[in-house]
């Protein structure tokens, strides 16, 4: 092969390896300036600046797993006997999509641990998206110039409710059947148009043949590829933007205070990676999750009693079940109960999220650039407004699971419901008023000498230089 | 919280001090004086905290586990053991990087300028009037513009047309159901029913003869005691041997209203709560349905099974623009 050898390479022979291969790529990409940029590059550090990264961490994993599953799931609702090696459900009529869920869990190899991963892995997917959500509210991490990327985080979150929604809908169990059932309730009860809606997706009535084939390619190719396209563009505003960090060790509205990305920064995110695969690993082979062989298949007469979505759904569960049973009818026309808690409710709450940055700098009137993190103590007002509405998506989370509670400490459904109803109006004001005094109480105890940070800028169109 | 971060860093140096290479002891002091002192150059001796033994034991152990797995999977699999060996390899591959980053690799704090995010005046004016220069060809040419965008739109109104393929026009299933007079009520097994089949205070299952499983259709026979219900008014020859027939789709999210407590006379929806009083036209009482659920007129044909004597009182199941119409 020596004769053969590129020209490109004559006269690197004395550089090392890594040199010549990076030459090598330079010469045909002329991308070393920028690569030593991002080699340099500082990221501050900060426990709560890892909630985002596990976030990205899990959805890797999803990938990973969930890419494994496809290869033996089989999206469709044609009918078929079982007759794999879980017993109490052999030669009973099931769907291609349940069989082949069963057949994953039982009798491929390596095919359950993936699974009940993958499950945790969207689980806490989800989950660190919202913290993370809460991190940046609370420390206004949201104010110019990252408002364009809070309202591409809002929209990560929405998608990866939806898709988690759609991938625990694909099994067709007894549970999953129940959850779409209520999902096409909603989407009836929109105005107008939720009929239209309602048989454009399912291809006629509930259930119909049609909806877990399409909720399949939702769930694992369109919406991972807006969730693939909008992380590349978080993060990439991201870079462009720097991360925020809070006051102190010099950390001022100009720099950036932390460590390399090369090696440190990379050495302890890659170990963050690893160590979230870890966990969710542990998880997925340890602690059974979704055991949809003892939901059963999904029968439409059938429903079990304690059923429970998964943890993100939890709060729409329990706004469907405080709605009071009121409902409003136009010139004829019904706008049906669902549409309130189900469409409305959520919209409002979405709407709210994703303008949260322009409603926060009118009634502030601080429209200036801010690198330097909020103290949530110092910010009382924002603070208590985040802590109320926390404690009303708490309380519907926890209503969503009125009849487990009932059961578990032997009460009432029905007080349960109205206490439920009360606490949705009186806990969030509770909630505001305390975490107003101790923001206030912790910045006594800070004392007058804790400055806070600057707000004002001179000149708010072009501060930073 | 830049002490928070430090100390934590220390308590983990401290915590898997395997006694090694311990140069700084890695007490919070320590690090906090090479710190200030600006030791942060890649490589720089100075920067080691502890030994290098625990992040080895953790690569080590996460070899041990990748073996494990593969001799767990080749043994016909299992589930925990699966996980755990999982678990292990990767977070064996965690630890030690992470350990490896704290203890050898430069801590900083390193310091980057911002630099200014939005361009200069001067080159936001320089694009605006690029854009607008080119732009002024669309404007000159206002007839073709407006003829152009017409072209866009109506091709864009023309591909949604493919979309009104996913399904059929919505109402059929909505508004009516399978049961005519005449249609006899089968189990889920397709049995017939006799009218002292269900036991009192019992319920049955019920769809019509040919189409069992159908969602809309599925029906709830109550049998009360005599004298216990109270008809709604038109409907007092709609039962059969005190055997009263409801929907069982639930009118506010459509789950099967399956639990009935006979003590009470009513249904209970297992997935909102709402509840129906059975003894008064099954009308809801608790929870966030609005709707009754409608009644199915029962008779019996000449060989005495249940047959429905038309379709429900009304639309079955949850709500929706049109239903009163």
């Amino acid at each position: 092969m020596t004769p053969r050898r590129s020209h490109d390479e004559r006269g690197d022979e004395k550089g090392s390896r890594v040199g010549r291969s990076a030459r090598w790529f330079d010469d045909r990409l002329g991308v070393a300036r920028t690569g030593r940029t991002l080699l340099d590059k500082i990221f501050p550090n900060h426990w709560s600046f890892l909630l985002g990264e596990i976030a990205l961490y899990s959805f890797v994993v999803l990938l990973a797993t969930g890419v494994y599953l496809t290869f033996f799931f089989d999206a469709s609702m044609a009918p078929t006997t079982y007759d794999g090696s879980y017993a109490p459900l052999q030669g009973v009529q099931v769907s291609q999509a349940y069989n082949s869920v069963l057949d994953l869990s039982f009798d491929v190899r390596a095919g359950l641990v993936m699974r009940q991963v993958h499950h945790w892995a969207a689980l806490l997917f989800v989950a660190a998206i919202v913290v993370h959500v809460c991190r940046v509210f609370f420390t206004g991490a949201f104010r110019r110039p990252r408002e364009i990327n809070w309202v591409v985080g809002c929209t990560l979150l929405v998608l990866a409710l939806g898709n988690g929604f759609a991938g625990y809908s694909l099994l067709d169990d007894q549970l999953s059947g129940t959850g779409i059932r209520i999902a096409d309730s909603v989407i009836l009860s929109i105005p107008v148009a939720g009929t239209w809606i309602s048989s454009l997706l399912f291809g006629g009535d509930f259930p119909g043949t049609q909806i877990i084939p399409r909720l399949f390619i939702l769930h694992v190719l369109l919406l991972p590829a807006a969730i693939v396209i909008l992380l590349a563009v978080h993060l990439g505003i991201l870079i462009r933007h720097k991360h925020t960090h809070f006051a102190g060790e010099g950390a001022t509205e100009d720099n950036v205070v932390g460590e390399r990305v090369w090696p440190t920064y990379a050495a302890k995110a890659g170990g963050v990676f690893f160590l979230t695969a870890a966990l969710l690993c542990l998880l997925g082979g340890l602690f059974q999750i979704n055991p949809v062989w003892l939901f059963g298949p999904f029968e439409v007469a059938n429903v079990s009693s304690a059923s429970q979505p998964d943890w993100y759904i939890g709060w729409l569960e329990g706004s469907l079940r405080l709605m009071p049973p009121w409902e409003i009818t136009i010139f004829g026309y019904l706008i049906p109960n669902p549409f309130f808690p189900g469409v409305l409710l959520p919209g409002v709450t979405f709407m709210l999220l994703y303008a949260w940055p322009w409603i926060e700098a009118r009634a502030t009137k601080d429209y200036a650039p801010h690198h330097i993190l909020d103290r949530p103590r110092d910010r009382p007002v924002r603070t208590a407004l985040g802590v109320a509405t926390l404690a009303f998506y708490v309380v519907l989370f926890a209503a969503g699971a009125t009849d487990v509670l009932a059961v578990t400490f032997g009460l009432s459904v029905n007080r349960l419901v109205w206490t439920f109803r009360t606490l949705l109006l009186v806990l969030p004001v509770g909630a505001a008023i305390a975490a107003n005094r101790l923001c206030h109480e912790l910045r006594r105890r800070d004392g007058p000498a804790e400055p806070v940070a600057p707000v004002d800028d001179p000149e708010p169109a072009f501060s930073t230089r | 919280m830049a002490d928070e971060v430090r100390a934590e860093g220390g308590d983990v140096a401290d915590g898997v001090d395997e006694g090694g290479v311990d140069e700084g002891g890695a007490k919070e002091g320590g690090v906090d004086d090479r710190r200030d002192d600006g030791a942060g150059a890649p490589g720089d001796p100075t920067q080691v905290r502890g030994g290098q033994t625990a992040p080895a034991v953790a690569f080590l152990a996460s070899i041990v586990a990748a073996i494990a797995l593969a001799v767990v999977y080749s043994t016909g699999g299992q589930v925990q053991a699966e996980g755990v060996a999982l678990a292990i390899a990767l977070g064996g591959i965690g630890i030690g990087l992470v350990l490896w980053a704290k203890r050898f690799m430069p801590e900083g704090p390193d310091v980057e300028s911002r630099g200014r995010i939005g361009s200069t005046p001067e080159d936001q004016q320089a694009f605006v009037k690029d854009f607008a220069t080119g732009g002024a060809t669309f404007g000159r040419r206002n007839f073709l513009t407006k003829l152009m965008l017409g072209a866009v739109g109506a091709l864009g109104l023309a591909a949604l047309f493919p979309i009104r393929s996913l399904g059929p026009r919505p109402g059929r299933g909505l508004k009516s159901t399978p049961y005519r007079d005449g249609v006899r009520l089968v189990t889920d097994t397709g049995d017939p029913i006799r009218p002292d089949d269900p036991g009192v205070g019992g319920v049955i299952t019920a769809f019509p003869e040919g189409n069992v499983g159908d969602e809309t259709a599925q029906t709830l026979l109550i049998r009360l005691l005599p004298g216990q219900l109270n008809p709604q008014p038109g409907r007092e020859d709609w039962t059969v041997n005190n055997v009263v027939a409801y929907s069982k789709v639930c009118t506010h999210a459509g789950c099967p209203v399956g639990l009935f407590e006979a003590q009470r006379g009513e249904l209970l929806c297992p997935c909102h709560q709402s509840t129906f009083d059975v003894l008064n036209g099954a009308t809801p009482v608790f929870g966030p349905a609005t709707r009754p659920l409608p009644q199915l007129p029962l008779g019996t044909d000449d060989d005495g099974n249940l047959i429905a004597t038309g379709d429900f009182s009304g639309p079955i199941g949850p709500g929706f623009w049109d239903i009163n119409k």
